[in-house]
């Protein structure tokens, strides 16, 4: 033997082995799917008429999507969403993460900081609960509070409008702390010296912010935008267990109207050509993401 | 002479966040020891005599018991088969340099931005063709999709700090390729990959879409029987509220645990 075993073991095909084990099961249970799920768009694969078989018909489907109002309307809806919540989430967070980043008050910083993990780490379909209680029309705290305003009982998950409010409140609920805390972040990266030459140059909070600190927080606010906008054509448990999408259509995100089509309507074949359109989306995101962020990788 | 009142408006803020961030936590935990009647009371009820009703029959429901249980089967199991299968694979996107790598890594990362439908349509049809709808194996094998690129970035930054005069030592004393990750980057290593696990178990507990859709009766996960009682004629909130209560409360911990970490963990990195 002229090669010993270890030279196997450095030669260049090392890492392959240690890839190998993640990348084939990823394979086999991401990116099969995710063909089968291409195969089936081009079917009309309904499974509430099995005895029709599965024919294939071609871009029948897509045909279908892509004309359809109703996917378009809710795709308008899922924006209109992002664009509610999110001013909100990114005001607020980087309100938070001021106080939190302010000097003094330790022991208060700190437990205000932690609190902001309980929010993150709550159940989704367990916010959803939360808010069908909170929201409720006739002993929900949130009446309570319009009420001491002498604004009167607001039947919030049984009106269009309202439903959509009392959704788009639970996602700033759960989601502002993570603006808060990647905002905080940025706050951290900028550098003390500078932070303490700016402090005893100009006394305005609002001259720090935006001549200072902002520079800084641009990069947490593209991250933001990126990952929040993929996180609302995810979303789906929360709005799911408070409202089912309803009344009507009013809370319908992308992804609760596929989950009704495909598994309500078991319309697989057009479920899955409406879930491959949106994957090209978050592909986009996704590539988005990566070319911002992963730079020094290339 | 301005210090007090502005200590004073930055007590009130820090405060203020604090009720942000706790009031619904602390909402759902209170009407979880009240009884109906208090808490179909209106206006609410803020100060009330606690009773444990709920939780005594929350732990008497079988369906409740059962799916606490199912869902930790599937956490721990899809967890630490992504542990298994993705600490290897941090260690070579760690270490060594070769052709596809950063493609590769795109990949990795990729996955956190897929929305969990795309996967659960042709995944209900091939385990419905296999028979393994209603089985953990299938929710296992699912969230290994979401659990492990999130190992594998948390892993592969914590490998990457590890010092790489500890690997070329043992180069030089003959080990193989195999133990240096084994006997040195493992061990090492063990902090990073217990953050990853604990985000890992987090993500699994709390999905619910894939065990909707996946599950009937027998592997049924307790978010989906927390939202199963949603529905019939009188709604038993205090139930909910406690089973919620049981439901939130692990992760809860977990979460606290790792919240140094949770910016990372949720933007894979992104921001420091």
């Amino acid at each position: 033997m002229n090669r010993p075993p270890s030279r196997l073991a450095y030669g260049r095909w090392t890492p392959f082995w240690f890839l190998a084990p993640a990348v084939f099961a990823l394979l086999a249970i991401g990116v099969y799917p995710t063909l089968f799920a291409l195969a089936t768009s081009f079917r009309q694969y309904n499974l509430a008429r099995v005895r029709d078989g599965f024919p294939f018909v071609g871009f029948d489907n897509y045909v279908t999507v892509l004309t359809d109002p109703t996917f378009w309307q809710t795709l308008g809806r899922t924006g209109f969403f992002f664009l509610c919540v999110m001013p909100v989430e990114v005001g607020l967070g980087l309100v938070f993460a001021l106080l939190l980043h302010q000097t003094g008050l330790g022991t208060m910083r700190a437990i205000a900081r932690v609190s902001l993990v309980i929010p993150l780490a709550t159940t989704y379909a367990v916010v959803g609960l939360l808010g069908r209680l909170i929201f409720n029309r006739d002993f929900g705290v949130a009446n309570a509070a319009l009420h001491v305003f002498g604004i009167g009982p607001v039947d919030w998950l049984g009106s269009p409008g309202g439903a959509f409010t009392a959704i788009a409140t639970m996602d700033v609920w759960q989601w502002t702390p993570f603006c808060a805390l990647i905002f905080l972040s940025g706050l951290s990266m900028v550098p003390v010296e500078i932070e303490e030459a700016a402090k005893l140059e100009t006394s305005s909070k609002w001259a720090l912010l935006t001549q200072v600190q902002l520079p800084y927080l641009w990069p947490s606010l593209t991250a933001m935008l990126i990952l929040r906008s993929a996180d609302v054509l995810k979303l789906f448990d929360s709005v799911y267990t408070m409202t089912r999408g309803g009344p009507g259509a009013a809370t319908e995100l992308i992804s609760i109207y596929i989950q009704r089509v495909g598994f309500r309507i078991f319309d697989m074949g057009l479920a899955s050509a409406q879930a491959l359109l949106l994957l090209v989306l978050t592909v986009v995101l996704a590539r988005l993401y990566i070319r911002f962020f992963y730079r020094e990788i290339d | 002479m301005a210090r007090a009142p502005r200590r004073l408006l930055h007590g009130i803020g820090l405060l203020a966040v604090f009720l942000f961030a706790v009031f619904p936590f602390y909402w759902m935990v209170s009407s979880s020891f009240k009884t109906q009647t208090q808490i179909l009371a209106s206006p609410p009820i803020w100060l009330f005599h606690p009773t444990l009703g709920n939780y005594a029959q929350v732990f008497s429901d079988h369906k409740v018991t059962r799916a606490v249980i199912s869902s930790l089967i599937v956490a721990v199991c899809s967890t630490g088969i992504s542990v298994l299968l993705a600490a290897p694979a941090a260690y070579a996107l760690a270490r060594y340099e070769f052709r596809g790598k950063s493609d590769l890594w795109f990949w990795f990362i990729s996955n956190r931005f897929i929305s969990p439908i795309v996967l659960a349509l042709p995944v209900y049809i091939i385990a419905r063709n296999l028979h393994i709808l209603d089985t953990h194996l299938v929710l296992i094998l699912i969230y290994i999709t979401f659990i492990l690129p999130i190992v594998v970035w948390i892993a592969t930054d914590y490998f990457r700090s590890i010092p790489k005069e500890l690997e070329e030592a043992a180069r030089l004393e003959g080990a193989s390729q195999f133990d240096i990750f084994w006997r040195i980057y493992v061990p090492l290593g063990v902090p990073g990959l217990a953050v990853s696990a604990i985000f890992g178990f987090i993500f699994s507990w709390n999905e619910l879409l894939y065990a909707l859709v996946l599950t009937r009766r027998d592997v049924q996960t307790a978010p989906v029987v927390a939202t199963s009682f949603m529905s019939g004629y009188e709604i038993p909130w205090g139930k909910i509220m406690a089973t919620g209560t049981v439901i939130v409360l692990p992760v809860t911990i977990f979460a606290l645990l790792v919240s140094r970490h949770m910016v990372r963990g949720l933007t894979m990195g992104a921001t420091k």
